[in-house]
């Protein structure tokens, strides 16, 4: 089958998303007013609240919601064939993904611009606010584990991208610097620093010794390395302390001398990595080989798909986006609808160039099978395969393999690194907040807070096992990441539906989507905690046993806050 | 075709400077508040952190004050703490 003929498909799916179902929501049950005095209108502080352009109000949201998690997850799920992952990120972004960006977006718009947290203490009570902290807190723990696992697997496998990355850094301090103190305008600087960070990665894929290849340092896979580990492990062991000095940094620094000036690169990479993918499919027009749905599977496709694919369909995270800092710069009411529902197909759209990258790439079903032989397999390598994906589309535009190989690496590393700084910033801030309402004022304060978040997700990469031995098992926290995902993206919709119905519309639009991402995440939580992880289990592992068991209790915990607050028949409106 | 471009050249820098410009928006107003803080802070009946800083400023504040006060039609000091007079 042709590969355009699928993107084609998923694209047309996409727009009449947009154009019919998001009009009929925002008509219909968000009833969106376009004479609404928006928060950033009400609020004006030319700090926070500053109205703005709806195009670019959707391009800082799209580049701040795309990431390397939308990559990874369908790049894992191809291990049940192409159609599940390739239905589930299409459907799922029209009818969970967009219905859910554009509601936190519309819900914060009509209540001040507060966040998703606070509104959480608004509608359903100080309990809720406290859910919502712990299953933030565990999910920005599984982002820092799951991404510094993947960067520094990446750094492993790909050594050539370790000094272009790294060249990032000082680029982005040195246009933070000029930037802020007025002297220039982002645009040519980062543009600059992008073409820097290529040209070296044109020159590390070329000469070995600008290869930082660790586990060759140490002699091969085979030789012996730190603490009588293997030189793999020690890589790890080695990548690892190295990225967690680094975020410890970054993460304390404030935002403009470093995230922010790499997020302007890295909305150039965005663009260039998607114009790359998709004009490579364009010309190449490469035939899809992967099945369209295996059989051979050691785990059932039901219900780990839905949470495999995770950010590729809908993901949490995006409420907070949509109600941190979209909502505060909404032009109109009715700019939501695009900023939101199109901010959820464009991630979509990233999620389905991942999807073709991968079932592309084997010259045939068999050796995709090979290479998807387990779902442990899958986990572990389909991020280099979507890489070695991405390149070959590359190639189509006469970028040769292996720089094309290294850009695409970059790109990922990047987006992964962002997350990373991110997330652990988020920690501190979510720790800090523990600290202010259980009254241990040490707890907020910035080294501390730091330095918890720093270790616990130092330890948390560190456990578990994989394939190539210590260190080399971060892949195996990916389905737990998922599932945290789903259940934040699982309040905001309760939130939603609460609101909705408080103001007499129609909830089953959030309603729906909710349920069934409850239950996929109970059931996957189950199956896994009870059948895989614990003692008795095929492959018992208390770490993994303990966090499922702990997002388990927090999704039954909603569903129960969801039932009560929902049955309950009282008038009390937020607005 | 031109203008078109340059619209959108216009409109992705937009995009990029749109959450710096809050954050240095954000600095300078923290700056000013401390500022207000160090100006008001025994209006409000928060000790003053830098008073012994300020007491330094006396001798060049004296003439200006006098000026003001004679100014504003007092001759002689309103303020008690101030003695130019």
């Amino acid at each position: 089958m042709s590969s355009l003929l699928v993107a084609a498909i998923g694209i047309i799916i996409f727009i009449l998303g947009y154009r019919f179902y998001s009009k009929f929501v925002a008509e219909k049950i968000y009833q969106l007013d376009p004479n609404y005095v928006t928060p950033a209108h009400q609020y004006k502080d030319g700090v926070d609240f500053v109205p703005t352009n709806k195009y670019v109000v959707w391009g800082h949201h799209f580049t701040s919601v795309a990431g390397a998690a939308p990559i990874l997850g369908p790049a894992i799920a191809v291990y049940w064939g192409w159609l599940p992952a390739f239905l589930w990120v299409v459907l799922g972004t029209v009818f969970a993904a967009g219905v859910h960006d554009f509601g936190t977006l519309v819900l914060s718009v009509r209540n001040k611009g507060q966040s998703i947290g606070t509104l959480a203490h608004r509608l359903i009570g100080k309990k809720a606010k406290l859910l919502f902290l712990f299953i933030i807190l565990i999910l920005v723990l599984m982002i820092n584990a799951v991404f510094a696992w993947v960067i520094s697997n990446l750094f492993i496998s790909y050594p050539a991208s370790v000094i272009p990355v790294f060249i990032q850094i000082p680029l982005a301090i040195w246009i933070g610097y000029a930037v802020y103190k007025g002297k220039t305008k982002m645009l040519l600087p980062s543009i600059i620093a992008l073409v820097v960070m290529y040209g070296v990665a044109i020159l590390s894929s070329n000469i070995d010794f600008l290869q930082i290849d660790v586990v060759s340092y140490f002699g091969g896979e085979g030789a012996a390395g730190l603490f009588g580990m293997g030189a793999v492990s020690s890589a790890f062991l080695i990548w690892i302390v190295i990225l967690m000095v680094y975020v410890y940094i970054a993460s304390t620094l404030p935002v403009w001398k470093l995230l922010q000036p790499r997020d302007y690169i890295n909305s150039h990479q965005l663009v260039v990595g998607m114009a790359i993918l998709y004009l490579g499919l364009l010309f190449t027009n490469p035939e899809v080989t992967a099945p369209a749905a295996s059989a051979a599977s050691d785990v059932s496709w039901f219900p780990l798909l839905f949470i495999t694919v995770a950010c590729g369909a809908i993901s949490g995270f995006h409420g907070l986006v949509s109600s941190g800092t979209s909502s505060k710069q909404l032009n109109k009411e009715t700019d939501a609808r695009f900023v939101g529902y199109f901010g959820a197909v464009g991630e979509g759209a990233l999620a389905l160039v991942s999807i073709l990258a991968v079932i592309t790439l084997f010259p045939s079903a068999g050796d995709f099978t090979a290479a998807y032989s387990s779902f442990a397999q899958a986990n572990a390598t389909g991020l280099g395969n979507f890489i070695e994906g991405a390149s070959q589309l590359a190639n189509g535009l006469a970028i040769p393999p292996g720089i094309a190989t290294t850009i695409v690496s970059i790109i990922v590393v990047s987006f992964a690194a962002t997350t990373l700084d991110t997330s652990v910033r988020l920690m501190r801030y979510i720790i800090a907040e523990l600290g202010v309402e259980y009254k241990i004022p040490a707890l907020s304060r910035m080294h501390v807070a730091t330095s918890i978040a720093v270790i616990l997700s130092a330890v948390l990469v560190l456990l578990p096992e994989g394939s190539k031995g210590f260190g080399s098992g971060g892949y195996l926290l990916w389905p737990l990441f998922g599932t945290s995902n789903q259940l934040l993206a699982g309040i905001s919709l309760l939130l939603i539906s609460i609101w909705l119905k408080r103001q007499g519309r129609n909830f089953l639009v959030t309603l729906i989507p909710m349920v069934f991402l409850l239950i996929m995440t109970l059931l996957a939580m189950f199956n896994q905690v009870l059948f895989q992880w614990s003692w008795f289990g095929s492959d018992a592992n208390m770490l993994l046993f303990v966090l499922g068991a702990v997002i388990f209790v927090f999704a039954v915990w909603i569903i129960i806050t969801a039932i009560s607050t929902l049955t309950k028949n009282d008038i009390r409106s937020p607005e | 075709m031109r203008d078109k471009l340059k619209t959108l050249i216009q409109w992705y820098d937009e995009m990029l400077s749109l959450p710096h410009r809050s954050e240095v928006a954000r600095e300078l107003r923290d700056e000013d508040d401390l500022f207000m803080l160090l100006l008001y802070s025994e209006m409000v009946g928060i000790p003053n952190p830098v008073y012994y800083y300020t007491l330094e400023l006396y001798p060049y504040m004296l003439e200006k004050f006098h000026d003001w006060h004679l100014r504003m039609g007092m001759e002689k000091s309103p303020l008690d703490g101030i003695r130019c007079c």
